[in-house]
């Protein structure tokens, strides 16, 4: 068992009872916390494909910004555990079915899919910037380009939404 | 399933090495921001026509030695009804956050120790700036669990303000750094150095973006005129309200180091990090040799640095603080649109040169 | 609204020039402000190694005086305590025995004199009133106490240092007012 593994089985399981933790805990805070550590440890597994590119973005734009906005919105509302309302048993009959079935649904995909293809080892460089980069800017560069002028756009509209009705301006 | 297989692979020297630097350069920070909060209390002494504290040694030098025996005897008040282990893992998570962007900062270029060349940059990663960017962009935890777990509203007022403000900004930055990206093309802090050595500094050629990165710089570590977390007199101290002993002092603490190495992180982008201006490395090396060389581009370096650390205490003794709406208008309409353009630009500008100036 | 006094000034509400609204220019303005401060001299006197000099006219704690032979000169007529605007001195009176003769000018002196420094405000009047020059306001403060009572002083607190016996402390509690004792304040 080599470094690799070692932190790989230690990611797994960090993000395994992170997410456990995200579901169980009564307080959506500790919620959102829990869902913080389980960023960390996929940023981590991200590290171990050596893809450190995507990584430090996962961290940057999940970790540090969305779920700080989560954060943020769940303590503005100050939801405590007691608060959380007290959900009926055929509520959760069904969550526990469509879970299930969600489950095996991914299983019967993972069962057929070709397990030589489909994982990267570690030590390859297509996580690398450069790569991802030629990657983006040759052969995806429609999408890439849409998707950043959709982006450039929700920016611009928050900005526009942050401006003012010029008509209520008070006149002192 | 040898584990003596495991640490046979271990380069021991490399991790010694690394090890060694690591102490030096969380100590150095330590140490720095120990007398961060001397120098500014001078600094505003001076602005102020006062004396400053000078009582603790001469011209009260031992003052920082002092005020941490004071805060570590101070007791530790832990609030009723407050969350203890987050309340415990607020300052914990600030520091920790705070120490760890040193890790990628290229001190100075190499010394050559012990038949060695042992390169003055812990870490020399590939995503560089973006590990800086993702760490600042996680600093904002520690004030927000920490402003939360105190159970106290102007806590978590300052908590509030901490995050809008800081991941408003974080856009800012970020785009004002793009545009130095597109000019580097690297994302290597030390590949950056080696450039500007051999050319132009960067905030030649980015006056615009150096500028916009320094007022977000200002409002990520939460120094005046951007301090409404922890507004004293509005918000009674903001998130660190609740906060005693040394736990508050790791806050005060974090405040300190983030400057010093925002300060490093400046010098590196933007003015040249280690290199030494109107002197031509190679020559140096031959005649006073690598260590020496390195010696020098260090101090250097901090010289630099401690520039930036006096800049953002002179912009606090002088500069008031911002009205919560004016902070987000700036942020927004202002420095966002600033940056955008300036991306354009330098893009234009970049294709330009590329078409040797045709369009 | 009528304008109260003709020195009403308008206030300027308007809007900003670009120049005036890009900021920086005002900001360092005022950065070079605070940078040349740094280099104005400090008014500051560092106190417990420099003190300032009292001005003639300071009125401190009071004392009760000696002539150049160390007898006391009060003979608790009591007009001082009279004069007390804010009745913080009391005093008991007592006949002079044969052989004190060097302890007390004339034939009767205060055997107990009080001044209550918590009422005390310092107007000088006590010493006016004082035909015989026995009290004085001296150049020192009253200093703290822990208790109420500690303010509550006496002829032993009150004493002028023997002239004889102590010379260097007659003279610093007499102060620089025995060189010009014209420099009261009160007379002019």
């Amino acid at each position: 068992m080599g470094i690799t593994q070692i932190l790989f089985w230690f990611l797994t399981i960090l993000a395994l009872v992170a997410a456990i933790g995200v579901i169980s805990s009564k307080n959506p805070i500790y919620s959102v916390l829990w869902l913080i550590v389980v960023f960390f440890a996929i940023s981590g597994h991200y590290i171990l494909m050596n893809a450190q590119f995507l990584a430090i973005v996962n961290i940057i734009v999940y970790a540090g910004a969305i779920m700080v906005l989560f954060l943020f919105v769940i303590m503005l509302m100050n939801l405590n555990a007691e608060a959380e309302p007290v959900k009926n048993v055929y509520m959760k009959m069904a969550g526990i079915i469509s879970g299930l079935t969600l489950m095996i649904v991914l299983v019967a995909a993972l069962s057929h899919s070709d397990v030589q293809n489909t994982i990267i080892r570690p030590g390859t460089s297509i996580g690398l910037i450069k790569n991802l980069g030629k990657a983006l800017f040759n052969q995806y560069v429609v999408p890439f380009e849409i998707s950043s002028v959709l982006f450039l756009s929700a920016m611009i509209g928050a900005i526009m939404l942050g401006k003012k009705d010029p008509v209520k301006k008070i006149s002192l | 399933m040898h584990l003596n297989h495991i640490f046979l692979l271990i380069d021991w020297a490399l991790f010694i090495e690394k090890l060694v630097l690591i102490i030096v350069v969380v100590m150095g920070s330590l140490l720095v921001a120990m007398y961060s909060t001397y120098a500014e209390r001078k600094v505003a002494a001076f602005m102020q026509d006062r004396v400053g504290p000078n009582r603790a040694g001469p011209f009260g030098i031992l003052q920082p030695v002092a005020d941490g025996v004071k805060l570590f005897f101070k007791e530790e008040i832990v609030p009723n009804f407050s969350s203890k282990f987050l309340f415990i893992l607020g300052p914990c998570l600030a520091m920790l956050t705070a120490m760890m962007i040193g890790a990628v900062i290229p001190w100075g270029d190499k010394i050559h120790l012990f038949g060695r060349d042992i390169s003055l940059q812990i870490a020399d990663v590939n995503i560089g700036i973006l590990y800086v960017f993702g760490i600042v962009s996680l600093g904002v935890y520690g004030i927000m669990i920490g402003g939360w777990a105190s159970n106290n509203k102007f806590s978590l007022l300052g908590a509030m303000r901490a995050a809008s403000q800081i991941v408003s900004y974080e856009l800012a930055m970020g785009i004002s750094l793009i545009a130095l990206l597109m000019i580097t093309g690297t994302l290597s802090l030390n590949e950056m150095v080696v450039q500007q050595k051999d050319h132009w500094w960067n905030i030649f050629k980015q006056p615009l973006g150096f500028l916009i990165f320094l007022i977000c710089a200002f409002a990520e570590t939460n120094r005046t005129p951007f301090d409404l977390p922890e507004a004293e007199n509005e918000l009674i101290g903001g998130y660190h309200a609740e906060y005693s002993s040394m736990k508050l002092g790791f806050y005060l603490f974090s405040e300190y180091i983030n400057m010093f190495l925002s300060g490093a992180v400046m010098a590196t982008l933007y003015f040249g990090g280690y290199d030494i201006p109107f002197v031509n490395d190679a020559n140096l090396v031959h005649n006073i040799g690598v260590n020496w060389l390195a010696i020098l581009e260090g101090t250097v370096f901090f010289i630099k640095i401690c520039c930036f650390i006096f800049l953002f205490m002179w912009v606090r003794w002088t500069v008031p603080r911002f009205r919560y709406d004016q902070l987000m208008n700036l942020g927004w309409k202002i420095l966002l649109p600033l940056a955008l353009f300036n991306m354009l630009v330098t893009g234009a500008l970049i294709l330009l040169k590329q078409n040797h100036w045709h369009f | 609204m009528q304008a109260l006094t003709n020195r009403i000034k308008p206030v300027s509400r308007k809007p900003m020039s670009i120049w005036e609204r890009m900021y920086l220019p005002a900001i360092f303005k005022g950065m070079t402000i605070t940078f040349s401060h740094m280099f104005k001299k400090v008014p500051t006197i560092r106190y417990p190694e420099k003190t300032r000099p009292f001005s003639p006219v300071f009125r401190g704690l009071q004392i009760l005086n000696r002539d150049e032979e160390g007898r006391e000169n009060c003979t608790a007529c009591g007009l001082c305590a009279v004069a007390c605007p804010a009745e913080a001195i009391t005093m008991e009176a007592a006949e002079r025995k044969p052989g004190e003769e060097h302890l007390y000018r004339e034939e009767k002196y205060a055997a107990k004199y009080e001044i209550n420094m918590l009422r005390c405000i310092f107007c000088g009047l006590c010493e006016e009133a004082c035909p015989k020059d026995a009290v004085y306001l001296s150049e020192t403060f009253a200093p703290a106490n822990y208790q109420r009572k500690g303010f509550i002083y006496g002829k032993e607190n009150l004493l002028i240092p023997h002239p004889k016996e102590d010379p260097e402390g007659f003279a610093k509690a007499r102060g620089s007012r025995a060189a010009h004792p014209e420099g009261h304040g009160n007379e002019h």
